[in-house]
């Protein structure tokens, strides 16, 4: 099953390999990993998606309150929280086929934030199962390049 | 006033309390050598290799209870010392390793003698540093101290740049730790100390389990009260080992691979086991879903992460072991159980199930340990390498106080006690030190005889020698029919000689009725080490023996 986890940092040089090294050291897969500052610029968030039972969850936070650096780990509710990729997408693109491209990006919540002679970047902010289905209405008109970030999310309401 | 960083990071050490650091110089850590030779306060020992420092650091901290400081040079020097970290770290030992790094522009264009000691070290070590700026070494020295020796322990390295050695500041020494990603629970939760009671008072055949985390708590007295006070048996892991004396009534000596019968079939009999500072290591548990089978558990740590990691936990305590048990005694207002069947039980495989070995003509060498423990009365501090001698030493010392055994457990570091003697030696300067040693470990830190024999150390070296790499010709007799691949040592050199050789006094025995007087006359030496090569039976086997993957109770007994 797959986690949501959001990791609360000191903002120190190697944190970033300190909780990496963990994962893999301890047999944990990482999925995708987004790092940021917080409002407090000492204090970094990583977003961390892994995947594994219940146990291994609670092993993998566990491991990550022994880091020194490490102030607050905690599993995010799918169901309670909000959450975000980021994906841009180049495709091949001609007068005739952009039309059809504005319509898709529009369908789907995107934007072109780009047009070139032959190609078209189009951006998305959602949730994951709407920039895979994004990229598989644009699959068709041959995608040149496509870059996502790992996902991050927050919690809804006052909790953290 | 204005001094350097060298300067600063010596007066840190101090005010740790540190007075005795081992090491060995090199480029650098030149201007830390430089500051080492004009201190009066802090005695620095030079061994003859990084691994051997690492080891006399964490014999000395094992036998002591302080932390132990070493300190390498950059590359080489450091690499050497990953062996001592990571058998400190498995085995949850205070201890810090300082080693010199090139200087800040120099770092990152693979300099001469440059490696990343900080990317090496992480996985092996509770916490580590690189410090760039003389001005933060007193703040990481404090810190490291700190971490080392709070929660559940580990090694630290502070990896310093050497511009960072030798530019200057004005030097204060903070009063506190500011970590606030650092703070171990010491205070077990008060509903799951009810639990615990609760279910201690109900059980019918409880059993203690108790480990190293007994002795890092200094809890010895308190497990001893509480096992008393409840009439529950007692079984140590290898670290646990002078936990709960051994020549009591309700000790069941060390269970796992190699402990004894009586322990393994209590384990699977209980209906209750009381995991005290231990963590369920597969050497302890055999079959993960065999162990244990009939009881419910009680997990005491101060580690959560150890809890729940292999083993499923009813009553989870987390919480410092020392604290946690005499909170459990005060909130135990039940009567506490007699057990008396379940004692008789036990009785009758104490009874049934010895230890024991067949004797004949040639020297046992679990009869050589018997003799160590009857010329020393129990009393000395007990180093050990790692194989068969090991075993033996664990099971036939019969321990009775704690910090007197020490040995590599977790990493099982062959090469480990005889520089870990060392620092014992140190560290407990009137204690009579031995290294019970086969002659495959004994090998691999000899270089450390120059040290013992620099520093008049009296330590006895009891070589139980049976020109093999026997743990493992034991495992190809038993698993691999015989096939002795790389384990016969025949081609070994003189150890007498090369004891000599160094200065230390040695001497080779070969008959049974010999052992004893050799081993007392090694006592009256006080004045350097003594080197005992044991011509042992050469394919003695380590029973009982649980093969692995095999449930603690289907153990091969000879």
């Amino acid at each position: 099953m797959k986690h949501t986890i959001s990791v609360i940092v000191e903002n120190k040089p190697g944190v970033l390999h300190r909780v990496s090294a963990l994962f893999s050291r301890r047999g944990f897969n990482i999925e995708s990993l987004a790092v940021g500052t917080t409002a407090d610029p000492d204090i970094s968030r990583m977003t961390i998606v892994a995947s594994g039972d219940d146990q291994t969850l609670e092993q993998i936070i566990k491991q990550l309150y022994k880091l020194i650096d490490v102030l607050k780990v905690f599993d995010l509710p799918e169901l309670e929280s909000i959450e975000r990729e980021l994906a841009m997408v180049k495709v091949k693109a001609d007068q005739k086929t952009q039309t059809e491209l504005t319509q898709i990006a529009d369908t789907c919540g995107a934007k072109i934030v780009n047009v070139a002679a032959d190609s078209v970047i189009i951006e998305i902010s959602a949730e994951q199962d709407k920039v895979e289905n994004l990229q598989r209405l644009l699959e068709k008109f041959d995608i040149i390049e496509l870059v996502r970030t790992g996902k991050i999310a927050l919690q809804r309401g006052s909790a953290e | 006033m204005q001094i350097t960083g060298a300067q600063a990071l010596i007066e840190s050490l101090k005010k740790e309390g540190v007075d005795l650091v081992f090491g060995y110089p090199g480029g650098t850590v030149l201007p830390i050598y430089d500051v080492l030779f004009k201190e009066k306060d802090l005695k620095h020992i030079l061994t003859r290799h990084e691994q051997g420092a690492t080891h006399a650091a964490d014999g000395y901290a094992r036998s002591t209870g302080k932390v132990g400081v070493c300190i390498a040079t950059s590359g080489p020097g450091a690499t050497n010392t990953i062996t001592g970290i990571a058998t400190a770290y498995m085995d949850s030992i205070p201890m810090v390793v300082i080693t010199g790094q090139v200087a800040t522009n120099l770092i990152g264009r693979d300099s001469f003698q440059e490696a990343d000691v900080i990317g090496i070290t992480q996985p092996i070590t509770k916490h580590n540093y690189l410090v760039k700026d003389a001005a933060d070494i007193p703040r990481v020295i404090k810190e490291a101290f700190h971490i080392a020796r709070t929660g559940r322990p580990g090694p630290i390295v502070v990896d310093i740049a050497k511009d960072a050695q030798n530019n200057k500041i004005s030097f204060k020494y903070p009063d506190k730790v500011n970590l606030p990603g650092y703070n171990p629970t010491l205070k077990g939760h008060s509903r799951q100390l009810k639990a615990a009671a609760k279910m201690i008072s109900l059980a019918k055949k409880p059993l203690i389990y108790a480990g190293g985390g007994i002795i890092t708590s200094g809890a010895a007295k308190e497990l001893k009260e509480f096992a008393i006070k409840h009439n529950i048996p007692v079984t140590t892991t290898l670290m646990g080992l002078g936990a709960f004396p051994e020549d009591h009534k309700l000790a069941l000596q060390m269970l796992g691979m190699h402990g004894a019968a009586y322990a393994n079939y209590a384990v699977q009999e209980c209906d209750l086991l009381v995991a005290i500072g231990a963590r369920f290591d597969d050497r302890v548990t055999g079959h993960l879903p065999s162990f244990a089978p009939k009881a419910k558990h009680i997990h005491i740590d101060i580690d959560p992460a150890e809890i729940g990691k292999n083993v499923r936990i009813d009553v989870p305590i987390v919480g410092d072991v020392k604290l946690t048990l005499i909170d459990l005694m005060d909130k135990s207002k039940v009567e506490p159980g007699k057990h008396e069947a379940w004692l008789k039980q036990i009785d009758e495989w104490k009874n049934k199930y010895p230890l024991s070995y067949k004797k004949d003509k040639t020297i046992k060498p679990q009869y050589v340990v018997e003799m160590i423990r009857e010329v020393t009365k129990g009393e000395a501090i007990i180093c050990t390498e790692v194989g068969q001698h090991q075993m033996w030493a664990a099971q036939y010392y019969r321990f009775t106080k704690p910090r007197t055994w020490v040995s590599s457990g977790g990493l099982g570091t062959m090469g480990y006690g005889f520089p870990a003697a060392i620092g014992a030696q140190f560290g407990n300067p009137k204690a009579i030190v031995f290294d019970i040693a086969g002659d495959g470990s004994i090998q691999m830190n000899i270089q450390e005889m120059a040290t013992a024999v620099n520093h008049k150390l009296p330590i006895k070296i009891a070589v139980l020698n049976n020109c093999f790499l026997g743990m493992v010709r034991q495992w190809q007799e038993l698993l691999y029919d015989k096939r002795y691949s790389s384990t016969n040592l025949c081609n070994n050199p003189d150890l007498v000689k090369i004891a000599k050789a160094y200065g230390a006094e040695a001497m080779r025995i070969t008959r049974p009725e010999d052992v004893k007087k050799a081993l007392k006359d090694s006592l009256k030496i006080k004045d350097r080490p003594v080197l005992m090569d044991f011509t042992v039976a050469k394919e003695e086997n380590v029973f009982p023996f649980v093969p692995p993957g095999q449930a603690i109770n289907e153990m091969l007994v000879d």
